[in-house]
């Protein structure tokens, strides 16, 4: 049996689709209930919804062999897990974003609000900027509107929540899209199990 | 319950691979809890993690709490032509958690062969490592890399040497055949030098095909010594699972040559690292090769312990009514049948037993539970 472990919220619901198509259906999934854990024996599948930031805990600690993760999760926790597929969906970026009027010279420590402190603090290092990092867990759009911080790094989709409130993506730091990732031990003892998904997958990810 | 049954997973394996140690020629080595500082911040990188626990010494000097026992097993002894010192050992690390972010008594066991090494040696280091991993479980996997094939095979696809060539091998080590082709191609490699570069992710398995395929793709000299090893192997009494990973990697810096990584039934990692470290015994000054490996005993815990479910057999009762000297009787007369006992003057709430003998009310009642 291959423990799948998929991130809650729409992404997890677009990557099911994709296992589904792929193959590895689990037509219980979709039923409205309580149940955490969905299973099908027929394939060989089971799985289940976890919180986005945890699918790397749940795969690398081995509860779950593989599961779908953002690359901004994998960047700022580093899990010790395979990267096996750029799935292609849930696509965004990490930008470096901030009031309108505001530009950075260089003169003072800039005061960063972010969730991804990681992730932060190595592209301010990679410049050699001395940055103040303040780790938030929300509403990161805020900080630089009530001058908790000069500009934020965060994860941008459309852009329209920036907009919204005067702020605009000054740097792009990175890509980010849905990876399949999976622990690796689990990749020596249901290789082949794995392999088969990866290639349905692939299929799946090459029409995105 | 059988004596067997009292140890622990990790005391079971220390025991069982003492003796094979012992019997392939490799003495025991006790060292000192304590390292002087200095040695390991001059080798930091070659450390899981640069956190180390530090005290001053009586006499000023600052020592640490030993991360890791490579290190100090070799840095000293001389190195004399022909000679291979082989050592086993026991030891306590204290590490950082990858996953608490704090400090940890890691139990390590393993062995190193220090010395005029040759391919000989390397191969029954690695032999080694299989039957030390079919000591602790039935289902066991070791992967092999060759560090030298992979740097080869890089240069020779026009990989810049350098920071290219280290993110390359991160995405080899993640199997991550998409970001490594970005990275080729915002490199500028042509799209073969890209598509034998990417290939490399995804040539693993049986010893004999990715051999194969390596020929196929990058000739016979880039795998000359990976067959060397294979045939070796071969002949070794677990060669059916030993394979070839090039996403075992580990510090070129430190490592050259073969490296492996073992992994066992129901441990959610690799449970066992190891690999030639030539390259860090030059560091140390040594002129000579080195390879031996570690196992991570502390992951053991991870295999369920076969357990009863209970904390002791019988649960004596008594009071101070009681007389002493019969009490004790009564307790060696249980223990004599082969019972487990655990005397007391109160039912414990918070602990399990099969049945429980009440002296109090003076005769003997079955537990609920049991």
């Amino acid at each position: 049996m291959l423990n799948v472990a998929l991130p809650k919220g729409r992404l997890g619901e677009t990557v099911y689709d994709m296992f589904e198509r792929a193959g590895f259906e689990c037509p219980s999934i979709k039923e409205n209930g309580r149940k955490l854990i969905f299973e099908n024996p027929e394939k060989g599948v089971r799985y289940f919804w976890v919180k986005p930031s945890d699918v790397s805990i749940y795969v690398e600690r081995g509860a779950a062999d593989i599961g779908v993760a953002g690359k901004d999760i994998l960047l700022e926790y580093e899990p010790n897990v395979y990267e096996l597929l750029d799935l292609g969906v849930g696509k965004c970026r990490m930008a470096v974003a901030g009031p309108k009027d505001f530009f950075d010279d260089g003169e003072k420590t800039l005061r960063v609000a972010t969730k991804f402190t990681n992730i932060a603090s190595g592209y301010y290092s990679r410049l050699g900027r001395d940055i103040d990092i303040i780790k938030l867990n929300g509403s990161i759009e805020l900080a630089p509107i009530l001058g908790l911080s000069d500009v934020i790094v965060d994860i941008v989709e459309t852009g329209t929540t920036l907009r919204e409130n005067d702020l605009e993506v000054k740097e792009t730091i990175l890509p980010i899209s849905a990876r399949l990732i999976a622990n690796k031990a689990a990749f020596r003892f249901k290789g082949e199990m794995i392999e088969k998904t990866v290639r349905g997958l692939e299929r799946e990810a090459g029409k995105q | 319950m059988t004596d067997e049954k009292l140890l622990k997973n990790e005391e079971k394996a220390i025991f069982a691979l003492r003796g094979l140690y012992k019997k392939h020629g490799y003495l025991p080595y006790k060292m000192s809890k304590f390292e002087e500082y200095e040695l390991y911040i001059q080798n930091k990188d070659f450390l899981v993690s640069d956190r180390i626990i530090t005290f001053n010494d009586t006499n000023g000097k600052l020592m640490a709490l030993k991360p890791d026992v490579t290190l100090s097993i070799i840095k000293s002894g001389e190195d004399e032509k022909g000679f291979k010192q082989r050592v086993s050992y026991n030891e306590n690390v204290y590490r950082v958690s990858g996953s608490t972010h704090r400090f940890k008594e890691i139990m390590q066991t393993g062995v190193e062969c220090i010395g005029d090494i040759d391919v000989c040696d390397i191969c029954d280091v690695i032999s080694l490592a299989a039957q030390s991993l079919a000591l602790i479980s039935d289902t066991f996997v070791l992967e092999v890399s060759d560090l030298g094939a992979l740097a080869g095979i890089l240069k020779s696809c026009g990989a810049p040497e350098g920071k290219f060539t280290e993110e390359a091998l991160r995405f080899i080590s993640g199997k991550n055949a998409h970001d490594l082709r970005r990275l080729c191609e915002r490199g500028g490699l042509s799209a073969e030098n890209t598509e034998n570069i990417v290939s490399l992710v995804g040539t693993y398995g049986k010893r004999s095909e990715v051999i194969k395929t390596l020929k196929e793709r990058f000739g016979e000299d880039a795998v000359k010594d990976l067959e060397t090893l294979s045939e070796l192997l071969g002949k070794t009494e677990y060669e059916d699972r030993i394979n070839f990973d090039f996403s075992v990697v580990n510090d070129m810096s430190y490592y050259s040559g073969f490296v492996f990584r073992g992994y066992a039934g129901g441990i959610c990692d690799g449970i066992l690292s190891g690999g030639q470290y030539d390259s860090l015994m030059r560091r140390m000054g040594r002129s000579s090769g080195a390879v031996g490996f570690a196992i991570y005993l502390d992951l053991l815990e991870q295999l369920a312990d076969e357990k009863d479910g209970f904390d002791a057999d019988v649960l004596l009762v008594y009071d101070d009514s009681i007389d002493s000297a019969a009490v004790l009787a009564e307790s060696e007369r249980l223990i004599k049948e082969g019972f487990s006992v655990s005397a007391q003057k109160t039912v414990p709430a918070k602990m399990r037993f099969r049945r429980t003998v009440d002296m109090r009310a003076g005769g003997e009642r079955k537990d609920e539970n049991a």
